[in-house]
């Protein structure tokens, strides 16, 4: 694929965001963020509700305007390495009852390369074909995408992602309610995306996961609480600092959550 | 149809194609207002529009087509920059900013239309009088034929909206779809906004110029929902609705000549009877669609209800048999037990009764052997997901019941043998109940 | 098409009466006339349209708050077909055609129809809001006008029906003003008892009929006072200004305040002036269309609220952003200071070159900061052109740097409700936190520097770590 020519030549991290401060009127959202992020890593953004976690992916995007800060992906701005950035939203941001199929959605991640007025050839829709088969939803390729589960739909927001061939991968909540095969499968793919060099920054919830899933996490509650490889930082005392020494219950709480909606 | 005798292709059938070229245009960029949820913007555009006529009629002095046509597509798009202007700024929700923007340049149009015709004679009849009956009036040569000047400019109108929606299908489909997705590939989501807006505002005047504004308005958005009920490809969507505006036009001009007749008065207003067609079309299709329609859910859903309640029935009475062998229940006992209706439990207990399900004794319903085998597959089902929520899922015994209760209808013998094997093939259920053999 | 007609009447009237070409100043005597409500007509058509403001400007605040601004457009456009069917109808039934009850008893019956198709698209189909009112508007008009096309034919003068649709508020009189009063009233009531019920219906439907509200009661009652405001707006303002007095004043009252009370009543106020003032305008000048005048009056109110209004007015929100962009340049300069002179020793002074690079922040701004902190004597240039703290900048630094920590352990010790409480702009963290929250705090952080020894910051793991 086409992304493995343009691998980064320069040794510039794939993130850098210093001093990020984005507010909403006179409510700072994320303050004075910090934050390298090196090639080939699965980094998990984990705090409580309200922490900024979106924010700050936004943030990175310039979806959202900031009122200080730097941000620097592959050492150069995000408006130039743009085609080397791949965005999982949260699920909730589209219509489902939108009138397209399942690998519709998918070549739409191919849009950028296909380039202005360019019809989707058939290639095209092959490549899609090939995501959705490796993100294991192959079968519903020509479903209209309300029909789908919400596993299947969090599916397809992977394999247009993987399609985008990007080299850094921005996902946010890809695990949020979704079936247990569909968390596996996603995992799977994050640990091939891994290999292949590639970095992805995903916020998550489930605290329980996060040894076995990330390489590094950022705790995040407004500022970086702490940040690092996992086995490091992802300690009951810097958890206590993110979440308020709460954290048993609200974590014992989410889990039950989680295990209802797996069952149903 | 002795109404439609005066019908003549010469006059009726130029009226039906500007109809059908107008409904076309406006139902090809609707579809996207549609799904992008601004399918107000079309009836906002064609009120704003005003001051533009307004001013390119004061500014030149003329009445000639083009200066008035430009003033009111600039302020057509004024329209849309002004309503994401104050929403943006003004943090205002879209629809109010949109009433805002419509009614402020609306009202503003009408001084200006006032103050003007102070000064000059304004002759609403030959400057902006757009009517449908008038198509034939004003008849230009092209090739030898005689053709109106309105059919000539919608169909120039048709093959814009028809180009940019090919060209751009994929860009105004992302854009609408995912615009965060849109921006980060490079495809500006604002830029095909505006390109939208453009053909919006350009539809928009040109058919208020010439054919009047009710029948676009319509256009915009009853087509387009009328597709959205029965396709489910952006593709078909289009096509569909597209169809749907033509019919909808032709059907339009013979009711307006056909059903005033009927009470005895001529025919009316053509625009008006088009957009009550396209809505009559709607309404039949919203209630009868096959996929979508409001009677085939509803009695999708009654079905799934007598389904489920039928299924009810016979577990009821198989618990009670488990209980004492051979009970005999009658109606209202099982009723009572399960807070339905009488009527349809009597119904659907006849309806066993007549499967073999359960006999029927004078003081009520006893199970027969083959429904004593339905009865143990659904019990079993529910007791089985009893035992898979406490042991797999952690949910509390009390809590479980609701659950199984439900599940218990969707479970057919693959899924049951599976909850045996991930259960570890239970004799008893959470509440000690024994759980029947397949 | 509906706008030809209103140019139409507007045209025949204009034309009728307008000769001269001049702008005419009104003379006091006709000023005092108008203001002071001497003349009976002038009297009549003021007080009515002030009174219809009113009443549109409060219900407009519950359908913004609904999210369904437009909720107005399509409703008011449904009453057409009844307004045309009424008029064929009563004279079968005896009555005049135009007789007033009759025309509104057909509006109120098409608008209640509208109603009922609006939330049969947007409940029963997969179609959404916006593409609801859409439909209603354009097929509700389309067969308004075919109705009325009709209608015409029979009577042969329906020009006073055009007049009904699209206003004309000088041809208002004693019975109406007291129609519009009764129902401005009656909508009043309704709202003064279902307040709760409404505000928590525009907040959270899904909690509301969780509740057991009956929501779909709830919203009828609202679109039925949309209906009446229309009906009675139809005859003063017209069809399309009614819809303007319903979105107007209550977008515009957002600019002021978050409470929804004094949503309702500034709302209301800005409907009533707008009706009020431009009535007068309409009967001081000539050639100024009474409706649009309203509507005019309306907007220049809301451009007025959107520039300066005091809760989220562009002004007032772009100097809260400077305020805020301001207030981190100087924390982060004197922290910087404070903390670079706590490692170096207070006499050392910083070049500028070292202070830039310890921040994302542009040359120009961190220029103009040491520039502010300069004329109030917190910050120094030494003969190098270095940078150093003065003995009060060294208060003011230590003073910020420890009220940062406290907002860093607050963050931290109270990570569950922090994030919505954080206030950078504040001046300080006793005008948000409670005291002794605070002083538990500053014994927490003085436990930690007993313990760590001098920690700059409560999180230990830096964020440079990361890679």
């Amino acid at each position: 694929m086409s992304g493995s020519i343009t691998q980064p030549p320069d040794n510039s991290l794939p993130l850098s965001v210093r001093d990020l401060t984005v507010a909403w009127y006179r409510k700072p959202v994320i303050w004075d963020v910090g934050l390298d992020v090196s090639p080939g890593q699965l980094v998990g953004v984990i705090g409580p509700n309200g922490a900024g976690k979106s924010t700050f992916l936004k943030a990175i995007m310039d979806l959202v305007p900031r009122a200080s800060g730097r941000i620097e992906i592959f050492g150069q701005s995000y408006k130039r390495s743009r085609h080397r950035v791949g965005y999982v939203p949260q699920r909730e941001s589209v219509d489902w009852d939108f009138p397209v199929s399942v690998l519709d959605v998918v070549t739409m991640g191919l849009y950028g390369k296909i380039g202005w007025c360019m019809p989707v050839r058939r290639h095209h829709r092959e490549a899609a074909l090939r995501a959705l088969e490796r993100v294991g939803i192959g079968e519903f390729a020509n479903r209209q995408i309300s029909q789908l589960s919400g596993g299947q739909q969090q599916r397809t927001f992977l394999a247009r992602a993987l399609v985008q061939d990007a080299d850094l991968y921005l996902m946010d909540e890809p695990f949020a309610a979704v079936d247990a095969a569909t968390e596996k499968a996603i995992v799977q793919i994050l640990r091939e995306m891994k290999q292949a060099g590639k970095t992805a920054i995903v916020i998550h919830h489930d605290l329980h996961t996060v040894p076995e899933y990330f390489d590094s996490v950022v705790l995040l509650n407004m500022r970086v609480v702490a940040s690092g490889p996992t086995d490091v930082v992802f300690t009951r005392d810097n958890l206590e600092k993110t979440y308020g020494g709460r954290l048993t219950l609200l974590d014992e709480a989410t889990e039950a959550m989680r295990r209802r909606e797996r069952t149903l | 149809m002795s109404a439609l005798s005066n019908w003549s292709w010469d006059y009726d059938g130029w009226i039906v194609l500007a109809g059908i070229l107008c409904a076309i245009a406006a139902s090809l960029p609707g579809n996207f207002l549609l799904l992008r949820r601004m399918s107000l913007l079309g009836d906002a555009i064609s009120h704003a529009i005003l001051p533009g006529l307004a001013v390119a009629f004061l500014i030149t002095g003329s009445r000639s087509s083009l200066p008035m046509f430009l003033g009111a597509v600039v302020v057509g798009l004024l329209t849309a920059v002004f309503t994401e202007w104050i929403r943006n700024f003004g943090e205002v929700d879209e629809g109010a900013s949109m009433g805002v923007v419509f009614t402020t340049l609306f009202a503003l149009g009408l001084v200006m239309i006032v103050q003007a015709a102070d000064h000059v004679d304004l002759d609403p009849g030959c400057v902006l009088y757009g009517s449908l009956e008038t198509t034939t009036f004003d008849m230009v040569e092209v090739a030898g034929m005689e053709i109106p000047r309105v059919v000539l400019v919608l169909s120039a109108v048709t093959a814009m909206n028809l180009l940019v929606v090919v060209l751009f299908f994929k860009e105004l489909k992302l854009s609408a779809f995912d615009p965060a997705l849109a921006t980060t590939c490079g495809i500006s989501a604002r830029l095909m906004h505006y390109l939208l807006m453009i053909i919006v505002a350009v539809t928009a005047v040109a058919s208020f110029e010439s054919v009047g504004n009710i029948l676009v308005v319509a256009m915009f958005v009853v087509p387009p929902a009328t597709a959205f009920l029965l396709t489910e490809r952006l593709r078909s969507m289009i096509i569909v609705s597209a169809l749907i505006a033509a019919l909808s036009a032709t059907l339009g001009h013979v009711s307006a000549i056909v059903v005033p007749s009927w009470f005895g008065y001529r025919s009316t207003s053509t625009s008006g009877m088009m957009a009550l067609c396209a809505g009559i079309l709607f309404f039949v299709i919203s209630l009868l669609g096959p996929q979508h329609g409001v009677l085939i859910r509803i009695l999708r859903r009654q079905r799934l209800s007598r389904r489920i309640l039928s299924e009810d029935l016979i577990a009821l009475l198989y618990r009670m048999d488990e209980r004492k062998s051979g009970v005999v229940a009658s109606i209202d006992q099982l009723r009572a037990a399960l807070l339905s209706s009488g009527f349809m439990s009597s119904l659907l207990m006849k309806q066993h009764a007549r499967k073999g399900h359960v006999i029927a004794t004078e003081n009520g319903y006893q199970l027969t052997d083959s429904g004593r085998r339905l009865g143990a597959e659904l019990v079993r089902s529910h007791r089985l997901w009893e035992q898979y929520l406490v042991s797999e899922g952690g949910v509390a015994v009390d809590r479980i019941h609701g659950q199984a209760e439900q599940l218990e209808h969707f479970t057919g013998r693959e899924l049951r043998d599976r909850l045996q094997q991930e259960t570890s093939a239970p004799v008893l259920d959470p509440h000690g109940s024994p759980i029947p053999p397949e | 098409m509906r706008t030809l007609a209103a140019l139409h009447s507007i045209l025949a009237f204009a034309s009728s009466s307008l000769t001269d070409l001049s702008i005419r100043w009104p003379t006091w005597p006709e000023w005092k006339r108008v203001l002071f409500l001497q003349d009976y007509n002038t009297r009549v058509v003021m007080l009515g349209t002030m009174l219809l403001g009113l009443a549109a400007g409060m219900v407009g605040s519950f359908t913004l708050l609904r999210r369904r601004a437009l909720m107005g457009d399509a409703l008011s456009h449904a009453t057409l077909p009844g307004v045309g069917l009424a008029f064929l109808i009563a004279p079968s039934l005896g009555l005049a055609e135009k007789s007033l009850p009759v025309l509104l008893t057909g509006a109120a019956l098409s608008g209640i129809a509208g109603v009922v198709a609006i939330l049969y698209v947007r409940n029963l189909t997969r179609l959404k809001e916006d593409a609801a009112l859409g439909i209603v508007l354009s097929v509700f008009f389309g067969a308004g006008i075919a109705i009325l096309s009709i209608a015409q034919q029979s009577v042969g003068h329906s020009a006073g029906l055009e007049s009904f649709i699209y206003g004309k508020p000088a041809s208002m009189i004693e019975s109406d003003r007291l129609l519009i009063g009764c129902s401005g009233v009656l909508t009043l009531l309704i709202m003064g008892v279902l307040f709760k019920e409404l505000t928590l219906l525009c907040f959270d439907e899904g909690f509301a009929a969780s509740r057991g509200y009956p929501v779909l009661l709830l919203d009828l009652v609202l679109m039925g006072l949309v209906v009446i405001v229309t009906i009675i707006g139809l005859q003063a303002v017209g069809l399309v200004l009614m819809i303007a007095l319903l979105v107007i004043p209550a977008a515009a009252s957002r600019f002021w305040t978050q409470n929804l009370k004094q949503m309702i009543l500034i709302s209301a106020a800005i409907g009533g002036a707008g009706g009020f003032v431009g009535a007068a305008m309409s009967a001081l000048f000539r050639n100024l269309p009474a409706g649009a005048m309203i509507v005019l009056v309306c907007s220049a109110l809301f451009f007025i609220s959107m520039m300066f209004g005091t809760e989220r007015g562009l002004v007032v929100r772009s100097l809260r952003r400077r305020d805020l962009n301001r207030s981190v340049d100087h924390q982060h300069l004197l922290r910087g200071l404070f903390e670079l002179q706590e490692i170096r020793g207070p006499k050392a002074g910083i070049p500028f070159s070292e202070l830039q690079t310890l921040r994302s922040w542009s040359s120009y701004r961190l220029l103009k900061e040491i520039e502010r902190c300069r004329r109030r004597g917190l910050v120094f240039r030494d003969s190098d052109q270095n940078l150093s703290l003065t003995s009060s900048g060294v208060v003011e630094a230590s003073r910020l740097v420890h009220e940062h920590r406290l907002w860093e352990l607050y963050l931290i010790t109270h990570a569950d409700v922090a994030p919505g409480r954080v206030d950078q702009s504040a001046d300080a963290i006793e005008h948000v936190l409670e005291p002794e929250l605070i002083a538990q705090l500053e014994e927490l952080l003085l436990q930690r520097r007993r313990v760590q020894g001098i920690a700059p910051s409560p999180h230990p793991v830096d964020a440079e770590q990361a890679s």
